[in-house]
């Protein structure tokens, strides 16, 4: 099998592990990037065509403190403190050194624009227009990796083993999508920053990258989770007429930019019917508008597509094209003309709070498994504020970077340890388990993955309850135990995409496994995790949720929640 | 104004790999109005032929750029190119390095040249 050997090695080249790798290799150690699809094309970033917030202070006074507290109080008491307070006193730090780097966030004179969205009390959401902020960032980032001759890129690889030795990650087994070849990489210290879990959703905003296998990988190792709970369900996905070529969660800046209305069915605005004020100020929060419009479809009162209308029609063209410019051409090419015809919208699954659990160095408890990103559980708490994903991607993996980097560094050379016999057989044994390539048995796994999708969607989607969390954990572990070894495999070598689909697969499960065990543990209703059976936040549940794997089952426990205790951190 | 939906249109999609003689297989697909070509393939993975091989990433949002064929003769990003009822021809893109089926080689050179490198094993 092939080898290649560095200090760090990055999982997933989105915004974090890119910024991973950057900060990793300014301490002098060798890294190498990997990613499934192409560096710094896959993934939530490139996606991203919102805003990124931090306390600039460029449109109105503002600071990191106020940051903080508006996180925090999004979080609904969940939120590692010290994550969040990394999140928000790094944040303006990162967002200028892009700048430097080459971003072109949206000007006026010689402030950066900052515009106010939902759960902030400041303006202090950065974007580039028009509406491209990720694609932006993604390049930036691209070319700066590029530049670092410390970093090596490798593309299409989908990291399926990690190799843990004596409680210390060694190294990872890649599978090379386009040879369908296996790869092993020696490694002195691990980022896992291959993001969240959206695909688990048969209505998500994602790419097809979000199968939450950073999660998987994480628990497999012996790493624990914390908050799997928590998936935040965008409330105002499109839904209808078909619109291609442009982000599903698109509308948030129309809406807070410009004040579209949210209408049921019958064309009567509704949200502050559901304990928000958004009447003329759009800024409900996230998961009250989601709960809001599927209450409404729930009572009848939903639109033909199952969610609600969202109205521009009250806005004159020159104001839509003045904040939109080239956007409204796009909308028109699809059909869309936003002064004649409100568009459809609903819930769509979109970021995911929980994720692994890490200390203030970003580290799991498999000491040199770091985590960056999205994948990284416990700074958002039970929901997040619109601008804070993009801001984390930066600056967790800036700080997973430096740190892994630093450890790399300090560490003598482990030689080929991967290389260690048993625990190479141990990971090509669990490799091996694929069912065998030419087998056609009938369901092929991309099969079984839309069964999965439409599962979590009915039976763990945005309003949950007791026994719909139950039938789904049933049938998960169906899928896993009878369905998963036996599954049809084509015998291609080159670019086999039943064996990306399947390795996918295997770790959607578990992952998906892991929101459900959740779930069905939390009987309170908390931010983005709502039970319809239990619908009351109970002050007994202001705990985190911890889930790690024993003998092959998911073992849950509560602790609490981290707290600032010294005092913030200082700015920047 | 509104145009009539046609249930069906029919997709021939090029397959086989470097070297193999061409050749085209047709899938009936449900059709929508406003569908993309790439949401006509992926379909046909989920639905009829799984060993379809085709690259995407973001599926939706034009972002990713990884997407690209040859429909009707035209490079297209498959995300954006709307679907017309009647047949569509889809073929990889002529001038790069053809993997197999839909997915040529656009992986920039240095993110594969670590693995074309020759190594003692």
């Amino acid at each position: 099998m092939r080898q290649v050997s560095t200090d760090v090695l990055v999982v997933g080249a989105g915004g974090a592990g890119m910024y991973a790798a950057i900060s990793a290799a300014r301490q002098g150690a060798s890294v190498l990037l990997l990613d499934k699809s192409l560096i710094g094309r896959g993934g939530a970033t490139i996606m991203a065509q919102m805003t990124v917030a931090a306390a600039l202070g460029q449109e109105e006074p503002d600071d990191c403190a106020t940051h903080l507290k508006d996180t925090l109080e999004a979080g609904r008491g969940l939120c590692n403190e010290e994550l969040s307070a990394l999140l928000c006193y790094d944040g303006p730090a990162r967002v200028l050194e892009m700048e430097e780097w080459g971003t072109r966030w949206a000007r006026a004179g010689d402030r950066i624009r900052q515009e106010i969205a939902p759960g902030h009390s400041r303006k202090r959401c950065c974007y580039v227009d028009f509406l491209n902020t990720g694609p932006a960032v993604a390049a930036t980032l691209r070319r700066k990796v590029s530049e670092l001759a410390g970093v090596r890129r490798l593309s299409n690889i989908a990291v399926v083993e990690l190799i843990i030795k004596k409680g210390r990650a060694i190294g990872a087994i890649g599978l090379n999508l386009a040879e369908g070849e296996l790869v092993t990489c020696h490694a002195k210290a691990i980022i896992l920053a291959a993001g969240g879990l959206t695909k688990l959703y048969e209505r998500n905003s994602a790419s097809s990258n979000m199968g939450g296998e950073a999660y998987a990988l994480a628990l497999w190792a012996g790493a624990e989770l914390i908050d799997m709970e928590f998936v935040q369900f965008f409330p105002i996905g499109h839904l209808a007429p078909r619109l291609v070529g442009m982000d599903p969660i698109m509308w948030d800046p129309f809406r807070y930019k410009l004040g579209g209305k949210l209408l049921n069915g019958s064309f009567v605005e509704f949200v502050d019917r559901y304990g928000a004020v958004d009447f003329g100020k759009y800024t409900a929060t996230r998961d009250i508008a989601a709960y809001a419009i599927l209450k409404e479809v729930e009572a009848g009162r939903g639109t033909p597509h199952g969610g609600a209308y969202l109205d521009f029609r009250h806005i004159p063209e020159a104001q839509l094209r003045a904040a939109f410019g080239p956007v409204i051409d796009r909308l028109l090419a699809n059909g869309i003309d936003l002064t004649k015809t409100p568009v459809e919208v609903g819930p769509t699954a979109h970021y995911h709070m929980g994720g692994i659990r890490v200390d203030s160095h970003m580290e799991t408890c498999i000491q040199g498994l770091y985590a960056a990103g999205e994948a990284v559980g416990g700074a958002n708490g039970a929901n997040r504020l619109s601008g804070n994903a993009i801001t984390e991607a930066f600056v967790f993996g800036a700080h997973a970077g430096a740190c892994a980097g630093k450890q790399a560094k300090t560490m003598q050379e482990n030689g080929n340890e991967s290389g260690d016999p048993k625990l190479m057989a141990f990971a090509l044994d669990r490799i091996a388990s694929m069912p065998p390539r030419g087998s056609r048995r009938g369901t092929a796994p991309v099969a079984l993955q839309a069964e999965l999708q439409k599962l979590m969607w009915e039976k763990a989607g945005p309003f949950r309850t007791g026994e719909k969390l139950s039938q789904a954990l049933r049938r998960i572990r169906e899928m896993r135990e009878q369905e998963l070894p036996d599954l049809e495999i084509d015998s291609q070598d080159t670019f086999n995409m039943d064996i990306q689909d399947w390795f996918e697969l295997r770790a959607m499960l578990t992952t998906a496994e892991a929101v459900v065990t959740s779930a069905l543990s939390r009987t309170e209703s908390r931010g983005a995790h709502q039970r319809e059976d239990y619908p009351t936040p109970d002050p007994l549940y202001l705990r985190n949720q911890v889930l790690r794997l024993k003998n092959g089952a998911l073992l849950s426990s509560w602790v609490t929640p981290v707290r600032l205790t010294a005092g913030l951190p200082r700015n920047g | 104004m509104v145009e009539v939906a046609i249930d069906k249109t029919v997709l021939r999609v090029r397959r086989g790999g470097p070297g193999d003689a061409p050749r085209f297989d047709e899938f009936e697909v449900p059709f929508e109005n406003g569908m993309s070509v790439l949401d006509a393939l992926r379909w046909i993975r989920v639905h009829r032929d799984s060993t379809l091989a085709i690259r995407y990433s973001c599926i939706n949002a034009n972002a990713c750029k990884t997407c690209m064929a040859l429909v009707d003769g035209q490079v297209e990003y498959t995300c954006v190119a709307k679907l017309l009822p009647g047949i569509v021809t889809v073929e990889p893109l002529p001038k790069r390095r053809l993997i197999r089926d839909l997915v040529t080689d656009v992986v920039p050179d240095e993110e594969k040249a670590l693995l074309a490198q020759k190594q003692p094993d």
